[in-house]
């Protein structure tokens, strides 16, 4: 009736602007998951013994599994003999030693997306260790890291050279008993990236992995492993887009961070994938696991993550806070739009004495959206002098769309001081005009609330992300605002 | 400047505003008086194009153009400026970059250049003395935790810094102590220049006595039933509306 509802129904209406289907040659298996195929993938990537037999425990696992039903979100069952469990662009005999040897397709596609590899390469400073479907076909600053003993390649790449790490280190914070989408994933993960760094190393740039889901009906299962050894530190940047789709394409990443004595890692994620069309049809189901084990004393992990795609997102980037003094974060903005679905928060579990956690959550929920933050804050009995301090918040655009908020905390420890606040809010009609009497357009009006809303996570992202995360809110929100 | 002419407005079905009559020149003040629920804020509103009310009849002319026709954001930019009655909380949302959005999306319609932050903290600086604000209010959220005095001079303050052609004042005496009362209208009548105007909506006549206007209307049940100079309010205030509303409803009772 008003300027305001008007204007908030018409702005959720926009069109993905990423979504188009590279013609690439794939070099896909059948669909359908049986162990048989999961030898096919390990020897397709040439894969060591053991990580075989990693998998295929996975896999008996994950038979014995079933998948949760306890997250707020609705969707049809899903058919795992349906899914495509590995495919990968067709080299012609080796891979890619450099971005001029990457198929020109490829990288026309990265360029649609705005991720000029030539460019980055050269001016951003970033090293991008670029994943198209499942194996990586490009990586950069790759030398100049090697140089101060990082490690940052492609998983395959780490399997093949470093396996040692790996078999040291995958599934050390993330068992693949530890879910049903972990157990699947540690089966079948066909590729992702592995990062290491050194003692004492401070990583002279940001990390960034580039995500991109193309061949039809192919499930991605990306497995990411980051080592922060002794004082060292890393931001590690990772933010996708998909292309448009009819068919539901389920992801199921599995993403451990290890920080061992006085290491610091920063995990930031801009997520952008196919969120279906505005009747709710097609779009990404985000199934992810990411979670990040604080070992050593002092050491620190930090989420940031920045969510306004994929149909249905059911992912908790959380913190176990092992060392004395360690300290957990996380940072988020999930944003719902259409019929979109998220069930998304995090989990601190405070292990060590004088640990600390800090959480912001700012759910936006738009269109018919429904947003639910869940949240577990847990202090055992060994954490004396352990911290928390939760905020949690929802906006409403619209009257169509719901907030929810699952909090629970556990605490064991009569030293513990545990803090929540939690607020809803809508963005009203009254505001708009407000703005619009200013001489401000109510998309203008929108997108500034709505900014200045999600501020405190978006300083917490690198400036190029922040920058980048406040345009795709505009862009999420376009067509939401009546 | 502004020609209103036999304006009809209703919202939720009722109609409120039964043919209005205004005409304000540049450099005048006018006062709109009368008890409450006569329509005075609805007339208000339905000038700055808040959609929840439906016009029914009559037009608006602002500077020759139907001002009816645009849209809020349109007529704010055209120089339509309303100080609330009651200025909503914006959080989140910084004072200082809400106001430089404002005022230069203002400019851009008018062809000028964007004032970058150096100027417009300069602007800002120069206004704010006047208003008594501290500029730690400003580096706020819009309003949010301000008190209500600290609102309605907020309101003046952006009315300095956007200049406005005509400018309309809802009450803005309403939770005002007499000391913050003084200030407000010490601000406004700054204000004031030839080629401008201002429209003051009021229940009192106190803040007449700091903002002195040159015609004085009282409203009443959706007609301006009597107009007269600025002794007209003085009046009121002695006698009250009744002496006027009787006699409206004698020379048309229905």
């Amino acid at each position: 009736m008003d300027n305001g509802t008007d204007a908030l129904n018409s702005f959720v209406q926009s069109e993905y602007k990423y979504g188009f289907v590279t013609d690439v040659e794939v070099d896909a298996v059948a669909p359908g998951l049986n162990e048989d195929v999961i030898r096919l993938i390990s020897r397709k990537k040439q894969e060591p013994e053991f990580l075989l037999e990693w998998r295929l425990k996975a896999y008996r696992h994950w038979l014995t599994m079933k998948e949760p039903t306890w997250p707020n979100v609705k969707y049809p069952p899903i058919n795992y003999q349906d899914i495509v469990y590995y495919s990968a662009p067709k080299k012609s005999g080796e891979g890619p030693k450099n971005l001029s040897e990457v198929d020109p397709k490829i990288l026309e596609t990265y360029n649609k997306l705005g991720i000029p590899l030539h460019e980055q390469e050269r001016l951003a400073g970033v090293a991008v260790d670029a994943v198209f479907d499942s194996v990586s076909v490009a990586t950069t600053f790759r030398g100049k890291l090697s140089e101060l003993g990082i490690i940052f390649c492609s998983f395959s790449e780490a399997v093949q050279h470093h396996p040692d790490l790996i078999k040291k280190y995958l599934g050390s914070v993330v068992p693949y008993t530890d879910n049903f989408f972990t157990a699947l994933n540690s089966a079948v993960f066909s590729d992702g990236s592995f990062c290491y760094i050194p003692k004492g190393v401070r990583c002279p740039m940001e990390l960034s992995t580039y995500f991109r889901i193309n061949a039809a009906n192919t499930g991605q299962f990306e497995r990411t492993l980051i080592v922060a050894e002794d004082g060292s530190t890393v931001s590690y940047l990772e933010g996708c887009t998909a292309p448009m789709r009819d068919n539901n394409q389920l992801h199921a990443a599995v993403v451990e961070l290890l920080a061992l004595d006085n290491a610091n890692i920063k995990y930031s994620t801009v997520q952008n994938w196919y969120p279906g069309d505005a009747e709710g049809k097609g779009g990404i189901f985000n199934f992810v696991t990411k979670r990040g084990l604080a070992k050593g004393i002092n050491s620190k992990i930090s989420w940031t993550q920045v969510e306004t795609g994929s149909a249905i997102t059911w992912k908790y980037p959380s913190v176990v806070l092992l060392g004395e003094n360690s300290i957990g974060e996380f940072y988020s903005v999930a944003l719902t739009n259409h019929y979109q679905q998220a069930d998304t928060g995090t989990k601190m579990i405070h292990v060590g004495r004088n640990t600390r956690s800090t959480i912001v959550s700012k759910g936006i929920s738009a269109g018919r959206g429904q947003n639910s933050y869940r949240g577990l804050v847990r202090v055992q009995k060994s954490a004396v002098g352990a911290r928390n301090f939760s905020q949690c918040d929802s906006l409403l655009l619209g009257d169509k769309c719901g907030a929810h908020t699952f909090p629970y905390i556990e605490v064991r420890n009569p030293t513990a001081r545990v803090e929540h606040e939690a607020s809803t809010s809508r963005i009203g009609e009254d505001q708009i005009f407000y703005c619009n009497q200013r001489g401000l357009p109510t998309q203008d009006a929108v997108n500034m609330i709505v900014n200045g809303y999600c501020k405190e996570v978006f300083k917490q992202l690198p400036m190029e992300f922040a920058v980048e995360a406040q345009k795709l809110l505009g862009v999420s929100l376009e067509g939401s605002v009546g | 400047m502004l020609e209103i002419k036999n304006l009809m407005a209703k919202v939720e079905g009722k109609n409120i505003l039964k043919g209005i009559n205004l005409r304000v020149k540049p450099g005048e003040v006018h006062a709109i008086m009368g008890p409450n629920g006569s329509g005075k804020s609805t007339l208000a509103s339905v000038l700055v194009g808040r959609s929840a009310y439906e016009i029914t009849g009559g037009e608006v002319l602002f500077e020759g153009k139907d001002l009816l026709a645009l849209k809020a954001e349109e007529r704010a930019r055209a120089g339509v400026f309303l100080a609330f009655q009651y200025p909503v909380e914006i959080p989140g949302v910084n004072c200082t970059y809400f106001l430089k959005m404002a005022l230069n999306e203002i400019r851009k319609s008018r062809g000028l250049e964007p004032l970058d932050a150096v100027d417009f903290l300069a602007l800002m600086k120069e206004k704010m003395k006047y208003l008594e604000l501290s500029e730690s209010l400003l580096s706020r959220a819009v309003n949010e935790g301000f008190s209500g005095g600290e609102k309605k001079r907020n309101e003046v303050f952006q009315m300095a810094i956007l200049d406005p052609k005509l400018a309309i004042l809802d009450e803005t005496d309403s939770g005002l102590d007499i000391d913050a009362l003084k200030v407000v209208a010490e601000g406004v009548n700054r204000l004031k220049r030839p080629d401008n105007a201002q429209i003051v909506i009021t229940h009192y006549q106190r803040l007449l006595d700091y903002i002195v206007p040159d015609f004085v209307h009282v409203l009443y049940n959706g007609r301006i039933v009597k107009s007269g100079g600025k002794d007209l309010a003085l009046e009121l205030e002695e006698r009250g509306y009744d002496w006027i509303i009787s006699a409206v409803s004698e020379a048309a009772p229905n």
